[in-house]
């Protein structure tokens, strides 16, 4: 069961229009190292998780996850709500517009739609969290990239957080990591 | 400050420490530390969202809240209208 509670967990007030940043944005809602496939690769990996400890990480993390793809649609939402059709012509959202209106779309920033292929669950937990570990850097390299293409400090405040909330999961999933190894006490040979 | 946002921030700080919190107890569940910190900010919190509804309509449906006549999990704006 999950419960939606009506409040975003980090807010957004982006005050000045930076319509092409939008675009970029939604490498983080629908691309490959985003969050919605954080949350959907975490919250399908957690079945097959060995312990209580880890059960619970990856539910708990998956479910930040689903916060942070609403940070991102609100990013996304507030950046395209009053374009015109010459500035979104202008900042390359034309192709969007034409199928989307002014809504967010899970997709990436080339408009390439959001698919399960971008994640993986092999029911191996040591493989399944050296991947999440992999998501957790790729998604801090991609909020690095989308701060330095904007100058907008609304947009840059809520980038930073979402940023460090990659570092926090990346070190958890790291500890789940060493204590799945330790529990199963096998050799480990490089 | 509105009122509202004052009390919403002080919501979503409490609310961030308990959940970065949760995260760590779930490898370090025998923090004796981590885990006072965390059902002390849960009461704070729990204090302050009752508050919040009782004036400002509830955040949480099915069950989770009780609501004010007229049902307010309707009440405009929403989140990522507000930016709240």
């Amino acid at each position: 069961m999950w419960i939606y509670e009506k409040k975003l967990q980090y807010p957004v007030k982006i005050k000045t229009k930076d319509i092409q940043m939008a675009k970029y944005l939604s490498a983080q809602y629908g691309g490959p190292d985003g969050e919605l496939s954080a949350a959907v690769r975490y919250l399908n990996q957690r079945y097959t998780m060995p312990s209580g400890r880890t059960k619970g990480l990856l539910t708990d993390i998956g479910t930040e996850e689903l916060a942070h793809v609403e940070i991102i649609a609100s990013m996304i939402y507030q950046l395209l709500k009053d374009a015109t059709i010459d500035e979104l012509k202008k900042a390359g959202l034309a192709s969007h517009y034409t199928q989307h209106g002014r809504a967010p779309f899970p997709q990436d920033a080339n408009g390439v739609p959001w698919t399960s292929a971008y994640i993986q669950a092999t029911g191996d937990p040591i493989t399944d969290l050296h991947e999440d570990m992999a998501a957790e850097q790729k998604a801090r390299t991609t909020y690095e990239h989308l701060i330095t293409l904007t100058d907008d400090p609304d947009v840059i405040d809520v980038l930073k957080f979402l940023w460090a909330r990659e570092i926090v999961h990346f070190q958890r999933f790291g500890e789940a990591l060493v204590h799945v190894q330790d529990s199963m006490d096998t050799k480990r040979c490089f | 400050m509105s009122d509202r946002k004052k009390l919403l921030d002080e919501i979503r700080q409490l609310e961030f420490a308990t959940v970065d919190l949760n995260l760590y107890l779930d490898n370090f569940p025998d923090n004796k530390r981590a885990l006072s910190d965390y059902n002390m900010f849960t009461n704070q919190l729990m204090c302050l969202k009752s508050e919040y509804e009782d004036k400002f309509g509830i955040l949480t449906n099915f069950g989770y809240s009780e609501s004010q006549f007229p049902w307010t999990w309707i009440n405009e704006p929403w989140p990522w209208e507000s930016g709240e």
